[in-house]
């Protein structure tokens, strides 16, 4: 998530509302693979019984989006962006127990 | 024998507890939804105001839900003869609704007064080599929160 002291402007919109974009640099992306944690995964296995949510994953899903969004922004700086636009993420598992987390955006200066 | 009576221990648990679980999370999201109706949360790319923009912020939060042993049991049961699988409906409404809850609740913290283009995102995160097959969905919403320079 983009902490209001970030630099960084994110948006999911085509362009930053009230702001005109001065140059374009290409797509921007950041990723991240993660696995889960064994006590999570029994906990899991009893919320299983029972129903409910899963803090454990939801923090760990949490925590990794915030990573791959965090790679993302590093990349716009170094191509001395100030905004990322239509930012997307997207999720994959590509075995078991583990997931893949991207997300990607333009990265434009304002 | 002993399968047995576990089996419907695990049946009885698992129904009594999720029940209460589910009305409870209802009623909690209910209560965010009245308190955050001030918010509003849309799929559009343009923004609702014409008046000026102060800033904007990506506000994005995730939720991961599993459904309990009843619920399975239902489901694995529906899915010989077909139909509507309604136990897990609202399961996923109610990680739906708890996503844009949060969702608001982000932007309301930030000063903002409504949210752009919101999507969401569901995923299965599931063990896929095991018989016994837990079922965790996670539901995932992004969007633009923003802020304009009068309050609207």
């Amino acid at each position: 998530m983009n902490t209001p002291a970030s630099s960084i402007t994110l948006s999911t919109l085509q362009s930053i509302p009230g702001q005109s974009i001065q140059k374009h640099f290409g797509i921007v992306s950041g990723n991240t693979i993660r696995a889960k944690h064994i006590g999570r995964d029994m906990m899991a296995g009893l919320k299983n019984i029972f129903g409910g949510e899963l803090k454990g994953y939801t923090e760990l899903l949490n925590e990794s989006r915030e990573e791959a969004t965090n790679r993302m922004i590093e990349c716009a700086q170094q191509l001395g962006a100030n905004a990322i636009v239509n930012v997307r993420y997207a999720t994959s598992s590509i075995a078991a127990g583990a997931a893949e987390i991207y997300v990607y955006g333009t990265a434009v200066s304002i | 024998m002993v399968e047995i009576v576990i089996t419907i221990a695990l049946l009885v648990a698992g129904y009594f507890t999720g029940s209460i679980l589910e009305k409870n999370h209802f009623k909690q999201i209910e209560k965010d939804e009245e308190a955050y109706s001030h918010i509003i949360l849309h799929s559009f790319e343009e923004l609702s105001f014409e008046s000026p923009v102060k800033s904007v912020y990506m506000v994005s939060h995730g939720t991961v839900i599993s459904h309990d042993y009843f619920k399975r049991f239902v489901a694995s049961l529906v899915n010989i003869f077909g139909g509507r699988v309604t136990v897990y409906e609202s399961l996923l409404d109610r990680a739906r609704r708890e996503v844009q809850n949060e969702l608001k609740k982000q932007a309301s913290q930030l000063g903002a007064s409504e949210v752009s283009n919101v999507r969401l995102e569901t995923s299965s995160i599931s063990k896929h080599n095991t018989q016994n097959q837990t079922g965790c969905i996670e539901v995932y919403a992004y969007g633009t929160a923003i802020c304009y320079e009068k309050q609207v």
